[in-house]
C-alpha cells in the first residue's frame, strides 16, 4: 500500500526549493535521449511541461483529445496571471504572495508548495514575454499590472480579458516549436483511457484514437497528467463542455490517491441558465463587482421589469449583510448569499435562479463612457449571449462551478502515490487549499509546467536510465487494453433509451444541489443515494449510437459521464467526512452565528487523500497533516 | 419557434455526403445554435439515428473548436461571434437554415460537419513561435515594448484558429491566420530576430498545404469572430517582401 | 528568387507592380485623350508626340509586357485558387462581407481585355499599320488621329456604348485594384486602408467618367 510522504525538503521555507534543486539527482544529456515521457493534456501546465522536457532532451509524447493543443480550456481564463515581481513598488514579494495564497486557501494548503509557486512565478512572466505574449504595457514600454481579489497589492499581469488565451498560445507555440524539431511526438484527437502499470510504476497509457476508434498502446518511463479540473461534474459550469475528470479517475482507480476531491470553487458572477437546453455557463469577470451593485426584489416572485422596481423595493442584500465589504465580499460569500436569496424565492429571471448586477448608479455617477471603457468588452459578451444590454437593463448573474482545488494527491515533486505518475496544474490537488485566489491558476499551471516538473521528474528518472523501453506486447499493456475494450463494449451495448447528456444533466443537478455551494449531512446522504440510483440507471438505460470504430462523440460523452458518476461518489464521501467549513467547502452545520465558515483546525487541518478500494466500495482515507511553521493560522473574517 | 435545417451529412472522409432535411418545432430563441443542434441530436439518438457530428468545446467563443458554415456565412449571420455564440434569436420562425462544414481543399471533411484543420498546425510548425528555451529568457522589463505595438500584437494574437477566414475566402486562403501570427511576433522586439525567416517559411508552408493567395476582398476580416484586421496581411506582405529582397536567407 | 515569383505573396507582388504601372499609363492616356475635347490640333500634336518621342517608344513594349504579365498572372492565380475548393458550398452569402468587384476582378479584367482588343483594332492597329490621313499642325506633318476618333464616335453609336461600358468595367476593376495593389505591396495599414480606398474610388470615378466623357462629348457635339 502506498503511504503518504510529501517529501518536503528540509530547511527554511525560502531555501527549500533551492536546496531541492541543489541536491536532486540529474540525468545526463546522453541518457535523457533514452527516456520517454508521456504528457497527457496540453493546457497551461501540459504544453510548457512537454516543450521544456523536450528542450532538456527527453523523448516526449503528448496527447490531447481536441484537434489542436491550442484548444485546451486554459484558453478561456480571463483575468490574469500573478507574479511576485513587485513592479509597482507596493510591498509585494515572494513571502507576501505566499502568505496571501495560504490565507486565501483558508489554511488548507501545503506551505512548501505554495511558497515555491510564488517563488517561480516571476520566471513565468519572463518566459512568456520572451515567447511573444503581448502583456498590457505602459506608455514607457514597461509591463503593467492590476489588482485582483483577496490581496492588497497589484500583482496581476494581463492581456485585456484574454490572458489565458495569450498565455496558452505562448506555451502552445513553444510546444509547436519542439514538435517541428521532431523532439515531441504530438497525438491529437486521442483520449487517454487507461494507465499501464508495471511493478508498481507508471509505464504507459492506452489511448483511443477518436477518429478511428483504434486503441493505441504507448510506452514511457514516466507519465504526466496535465488534464485539468473536473468542474463539469455539475454539467453546467464555466468549463469547456468536454472537460472531464476521466484521467484523474483512471489514475485514482489505479491506486493514485485523490486529494480533497470536494474542494471546488464556485464563481459568483456568471451568466445564469436561460433554458433547460443550456449546455454552458459563461463567466463574467469578478472585476464587475467594483462598480455593479447586486440586488433582488424585496418581494418574492416579483416579475416586474427591473427598471420598474423602485429603489425602496430593492434588497441590496450584500450591502445589507456585509456593510464593510458590500458588493466586494470574497467569492465564496457572494456565491452563497446569492444562492440563499434564490432558494428563499427572491430570485429573478425566467428560472428564478439569478440576481441582478446593476450598473445604473455607476453609470449615473461616472457616465456610460467611463463604465464602457472599464467593462465594455464584458458588456458586449453579455449582450451577445443574452440579447440584453447591461447599459440599459441590469445584468442577471448566478454562481457557477469554476475551478477544482482538489485533484490527484502529489508530493513536493508533483508525483502521485503511483511512482512515475505525475500530476500538474489543476489536475493535482494543488497549492490552493480550500479556495483559490484569482489569477493564480494560470500561474500554478505554468509554474508546474515550465519550472517545477521538468526538474523533479529528472530526480525520478535518474535511476531509470538502465530501464529499457517496456514493450507494448507485455501483458500489462494487454490487460489494460482489455479493460478499456470491455468498458467501451459495455457502454455501447447497453442499448437503453437515454442519452449520456441527459444523465450528466441529472447528475449535475444532484451534485449542484447537495455538493455545491452549500452542503449538509442530510443533503449529502440524499445525494449519495441518488447518485447510486442514477449510476444503476445509467448502466441499464444508456443509449450510445454508432460503433466503437469511428468518430463517435456520444461514446466519448458516455465515458466522461461514467467517470463523473464514480467521481461524484468520491466527492460526496469527502464532503461528508469533512465536518467543518473552509473556503469553497461550506457545511450548513458548521457556520458562525453570522453565517460565516467555521473551520475546525484541531480535527481537520489535513489533506484528505482517498485511496480507491474497488467499485462502489467506501474509499480509504489517508491524512496528510498540514503544519504551519511559517505563518500564523488565523480566522478568516470578512467584516 | 420552428426551423427547417438542411445539414451536410457525411459518414466519413471516404464516403460521399449529402444534405439531409430536419424539422425542429420547439426551439427557444434563447438557445444557442449549438444547443439547437444538441436538441436535434437528442431526438436523433432517441430515434436510433446517428447524431450530427460537429466540434465544440468552450462554448464561449475562445477555443476555436466550433466552425459551421451557416446560411452561406462562416459562423452564421452575426458579426464577431463564433458559432457557439450565435443564438436562435438571430433567425426567424419558419426559417430554413443551411448548415455546411468549412469547404477547402486544405480542410478535408472528417465526418458530417467536422473538418481536419491540422494544416494550421503545420503552418505554425514552420515558424509560428519565438525560438526561446525555458530558462533562457531575460527579465521581462529589460526590453521595453511600445504600448501601441503591444496592443497591435494583441489584436493579432487573439486569433482562435477556427478557420473562418479560410472558409470565407473565395480563394481558400489562410492569409489572415498566417498573417496574424507573423504580424504579432514581428511587432514585438522578442519576435523580431527571426521575423524574416518566419515570414518566408510560414508563407511557403501555407502554399504547400493548399491554401490560396489573398485577393484582398476583406471577407476574412468581416467573418473573423475576433475581427482581425487585414492590416496584418499587409504587414505579413511587408515582412515577406523585405525578407525576399534582403541578403539574409536560411 | 524563383520561389518568390511563385509564392502567394510574390504572385500578388507581380500583379501589384504591373497594375500600378498600368494605372500610371491610364493617367497619361486619359490626359492625352482629354485633349480631344480641346480641339483637333491639340490632340493631334499630343498624339504625334506620343508616337514619335523616343522615350515613349521605349516604354511601349514595356507597357505591352506589363499588360501581358498582368493578364497571364491573373489567369494563373485564378486557376490555382479555384482548384483549392473542390467541393463548393450549397449556399454562399458574400454580400455582407465583400464587394462585388473585389470578388470578380478576373471577370472584370476579362471584360476590360475584350474591350482592349476592340480598342486596339480601332486605333492602335490603324495608327501602326493603317493608311491614315495626315494633317499639318504648326508646320509639322502628322496623322489625323482626331479625325479617326471623331469619325468612329460620331458615325457608329454602338462604339460609344462599347467605350462607355469599357470605361465602366475599368472603373470597377480599379475601384478594388487600386488599393489592393498597395495592400499586396504591404503599404497598407488601418489608417491608410481607409485613405487608399477613398483615393481608389476617386481614381476609379475619374478614370470611368474621364474615358466615357469622350464618346459622350462626341455624341453631344455632333448633335
Amino acid at each position: 500500500m502506498a503511504t503518504l510522504d510529501a517529501k518536503i525538503p528540509e530547511g527554511p521555507l525560502k531555501d527549500k526549493w533551492t536546496n531541492y534543486l541543489n541536491s536532486m539527482k540529474l540525468v545526463s544529456p546522453a541518457n535523457k535521449k533514452k527516456l520517454d515521457v508521456i504528457v497527457v493534456g496540453t493546457g497551461i501546465a501540459g504544453s510548457p511541461a512537454a516543450a521544456t522536457l523536450a528542450q532538456l532532451g527527453y523523448n516526449v509524447k503528448v496527447f490531447c483529445y481536441q484537434d489542436s493543443p491550442r484548444r485546451a480550456h486554459s484558453v478561456a481564463a480571463q483575468g490574469g496571471i500573478n507574479a511576485s515581481k513587485n513592479y509597482r513598488n507596493d510591498g509585494d514579494g515572494v513571502y507576501r504572495h505566499f502568505y496571501d495564497m495560504i490565507k486565501g486557501g483558508d489554511y488548507r494548503a501545503r506551505e512548501s508548495n505554495v511558497y515555491r509557486a510564488a517563488e517561480v512565478s516571476n520566471g513565468i512572466i519572463d518566459q512568456l514575454t520572451a515567447q511573444g505574449v503581448p502583456f498590457a504595457r505602459e506608455y514607457g514600454g514597461q509591463i503593467t499590472t492590476r489588482s485582483f481579489g483577496g490581496v492588497q497589492v497589484s500583482r496581476t499581469f494581463y492581456a485585456q480579458g484574454q490572458t489565458g488565451q495569450q498565455v496558452l498560445l505562448g506555451s502552445y507555440s513553444a510546444l509547436r516549436r519542439m514538435i517541428a524539431k521532431g523532439k515531441v511526438q504530438m497525438y491529437e484527437r486521442r483520449q487517454m483511457l487507461e494507465l499501464v502499470i508495471k511493478d508498481g510504476h507508471a509505464r504507459g497509457i492506452i489511448a483511443r484514437n477518436l477518429l478511428t476508434g483504434e486503441l493505441e498502446r504507448h510506452t514511457a518511463h514516466a507519465v504526466v497528467l496535465a488534464t485539468g479540473g473536473y468542474g463539469t461534474i455539475y454539467y453546467l459550469s464555466t468549463l469547456g463542455v468536454t472537460s472531464s475528470g476521466s484521467a484523474a479517475m483512471i489514475a485514482y482507480r489505479n491506486g493514485a490517491f485523490f486529494g480533497n476531491p470536494s474542494f471546488i470553487q464556485i464563481h459568483p458572477t456568471c451568466i445564469p441558465q436561460l433554458s433547460d437546453f443550456q449546455s454552458k455557463l459563461t463567466l463574467m469577470s469578478e472585476s464587475l463587482r467594483n462598480d455593479g451593485r447586486i440586488w433582488v426584489p424585496k418581494e418574492q416572485g416579483d416579475k416586474r421589469n427591473p427598471n420598474d422596481i423602485p429603489e425602496e423595493e430593492r434588497d441590496y442584500y450584500l450591502e445589507r449583510r456585509y456593510p464593510a465589504f458590500g458588493n466586494l465580499v470574497p467569492r465564496d460569500v457572494a456565491s452563497r448569499a446569492a444562492k440563499e436569496r434564490c432558494d428563499a424565492g427572491y430570485g429573478v429571471g425566467k428560472t428564478g435562479q439569478a440576481v441582478y448586477l446593476d450598473f445604473k448608479h455607476a453609470i449615473k455617477e461616472q457616465g456610460a463612457k467611463a463604465i464602457g471603457s472599464k467593462y465594455g468588452n464584458l458588456f458586449e459578451l453579455y449582450e451577445k449571449i443574452t440579447g440584453e444590454s447591461p447599459y440599459e437593463t441590469p445584468m442577471r448573474i448566478y454562481p457557477a462551478g469554476h475551478y477544482t482545488m482538489g485533484g490527484l494527491w502529489v508530493d513536493y515533486e508533483l508525483m502521485t502515490t503511483i511512482p512515475g505518475l505525475f500530476a500538474i496544474g489543476e489536475a493535482n490537488f494543488s497549492d490552493h487549499g480550500a479556495n483559490r485566489l484569482g489569477a493564480s491558476s494560470l500561474m500554478q499551471g505554468a509554474g508546474d509546467g515550465y519550472f517545477i516538473l521538468p526538474n523533479t521528474i529528472g530526480n525520478y528518472l535518474s535511476d531509470k536510465i538502465k530501464t529499457s523501453r517496456l514493450s507494448t506486447e507485455e501483458p500489462e499493456f494487454e490487460e489494460a487494453e482489455k479493460r478499456v475494450r470491455e468498458k467501451l463494449e459495455k457502454l455501447i451495448n447497453i442499448n437503453g433509451s437515454q442519452t449520456a447528456a441527459s444523465f450528466h444533466k441529472r447528475l449535475g443537478k444532484i451534485m449542484w444541489d447537495h455538493c455545491g455551494m452549500l452542503r449538509s449531512e442530510e443533503g449529502l446522504k440524499q445525494a449519495r443515494t441518488e447518485v447510486r440510483e442514477l449510476k444503476q440507471e445509467f448502466w441499464n438505460d444508456l443509449q450510445v449510437p454508432g460503433t466503437l470504430s469511428e468518430l463517435n462523440q456520444e461514446l466519448e460523452k458516455a465515458v466522461r459521464v461514467a467517470d463523473f458518476l464514480d467521481m461524484s461518489q468520491l466527492l460526496i464521501e469527502d464532503a461528508l467526512n469533512r465536518h467543518e467549513s473552509c473556503g469553497g467547502h461550506f457545511r450548513q452545520e458548521y457556520q458562525t452565528e453570522a453565517g460565516e465558515a467555521l473551520r475546525d483546525d484541531e480535527n481537520y487541518m489535513y489533506v484528505a487523500a482517498w485511496e480507491y478500494q474497488g467499485e462502489d466500495q467506501m474509499p480509504r482515507l489517508h491524512k496528510e497533516q498540514l503544519t504551519f511553521e511559517f505563518v500564523e493560522v488565523k480566522e478568516r473574517t470578512y467584516k | 419557434m420552428k426551423v427547417k435545417l438542411k445539414i451536410w451529412r457525411q459518414p466519413n472522409a471516404r464516403s460521399k455526403g449529402k444534405f439531409v432535411d430536419y424539422d425542429l418545432d420547439d426551439i427557444s430563441p434563447e438557445m444557442s445554435f449549438l444547443e439547437m443542434l444538441d436538441a436535434l441530436n437528442t431526438r436523433l439518438i432517441q430515434q436510433g439515428d446517428d447524431p450530427v457530428a460537429y466540434e465544440h468545446d468552450c462554448r464561449e467563443g475562445i477555443c476555436g473548436s466550433c466552425g459551421l458554415f451557416i446560411n452561406g456565412r462562416p459562423h452564421g449571420p452575426e458579426r464577431e461571434v463564433a458559432t457557439c455564440q450565435l443564438h436562435m434569436r438571430s433567425f426567424r420562425d419558419g426559417d430554413t437554415i443551411v448548415v455546411e462544414p468549412w469547404r477547402a481543399k486544405a480542410f478535408p471533411v472528417i465526418k458530417d460537419l467536422v473538418v481536419d484543420r491540422s494544416a494550421f498546425e503545420k503552418i505554425m510548425d514552420a515558424g509560428g513561435f519565438v525560438s526561446v528555451d525555458t530558462g533562457s529568457a531575460p527579465e521581462a522589463n529589460t526590453t521595453p515594448v511600445k504600448k501601441q505595438n503591444a496592443e497591435r500584437a494583441f489584436d493579432a494574437g487573439v486569433c482562435i484558429g477556427c478557420g473562418a477566414c479560410v472558409a470565407a475566402c473565395k480563394n481558400s486562403s489562410a492569409s489572415l491566420f498566417v498573417a496574424a501570427k507573423i504580424s504579432q511576433l514581428a511587432l514585438l522586439p522578442q519576435g523580431k530576430a527571426e521575423a524574416q525567416r518566419r515570414a518566408l517559411n510560414m508563407v511557403a508552408r501555407m502554399e504547400e498545404l493548399g491554401f490560396g493567395s489573398c485577393t484582398s476582398t476583406e471577407a476574412c476580416e468581416v467573418e473573423c469572430p475576433k475581427s482581425i484586421s487585414l492590416d496584418h496581411i499587409a504587414r505579413m506582405n511587408r515582412e515577406y517582401l523585405r525578407a525576399s529582397f534582403s541578403e539574409e536567407k536560411d | 528568387m524563383s520561389h518568390f515569383l511563385t509564392s502567394p505573396v510574390g504572385k500578388k507582388f507581380i500583379m501589384s507592380i504591373t497594375g500600378i504601372f498600368l494605372m500610371l499609363f491610364l493617367i497619361v492616356h486619359l490626359t492625352v485623350n482629354s485633349l480631344l475635347m480641346v480641339g483637333p490640333d491639340a490632340f493631334n500634336s499630343a498624339a504625334h508626340f506620343m508616337t514619335t518621342n523616343s522615350f515613349i517608344m521605349v516604354l511601349e513594349p514595356l507597357l505591352a509586357l506589363g499588360f501581358i504579365i498582368h493578364i497571364i498572372y491573373s489567369a494563373y492565380l485564378t486557376m490555382q485558387n479555384q482548384r483549392l475548393r473542390p467541393v463548393h458550398y450549397k449556399k454562399v452569402d458574400r454580400w455582407g462581407s465583400s464587394t462585388w468587384p473585389s470578388r470578380n476582378m478576373f471577370i472584370l479584367g476579362g471584360l476590360v481585355l475584350i474591350f482592349l482588343v476592340i480598342h486596339l483594332s480601332n486605333f492602335f492597329w490603324k495608327v501602326k499599320f493603317g493608311d491614315l490621313d495626315t494633317v499639318m499642325v504648326q508646320g509639322t506633318q502628322m496623322h489625323d488621329l482626331y479625325g479617326l476618333v471623331s469619325a468612329l464616335f460620331i458615325n457608329w453609336w454602338w462604339y460609344d456604348l462599347i467605350y462607355i461600358l469599357g470605361a465602366l468595367f475599368l472603373a470597377l476593376h480599379l475601384s478594388h485594384g487600386f488599393w489592393a495593389a498597395f495592400q499586396s505591396l504591404g503599404w497598407d495599414n488601418d489608417l491608410w486602408r481607409v485613405r487608399l480606398k477613398r483615393i481608389a474610388y476617386v481614381f476609379a470615378v475619374i478614370m470611368g467618367v474621364g474615358f466615357s466623357s469622350i464618346p459622350v462629348y462626341f455624341l453631344i457635339t455632333s448633335g
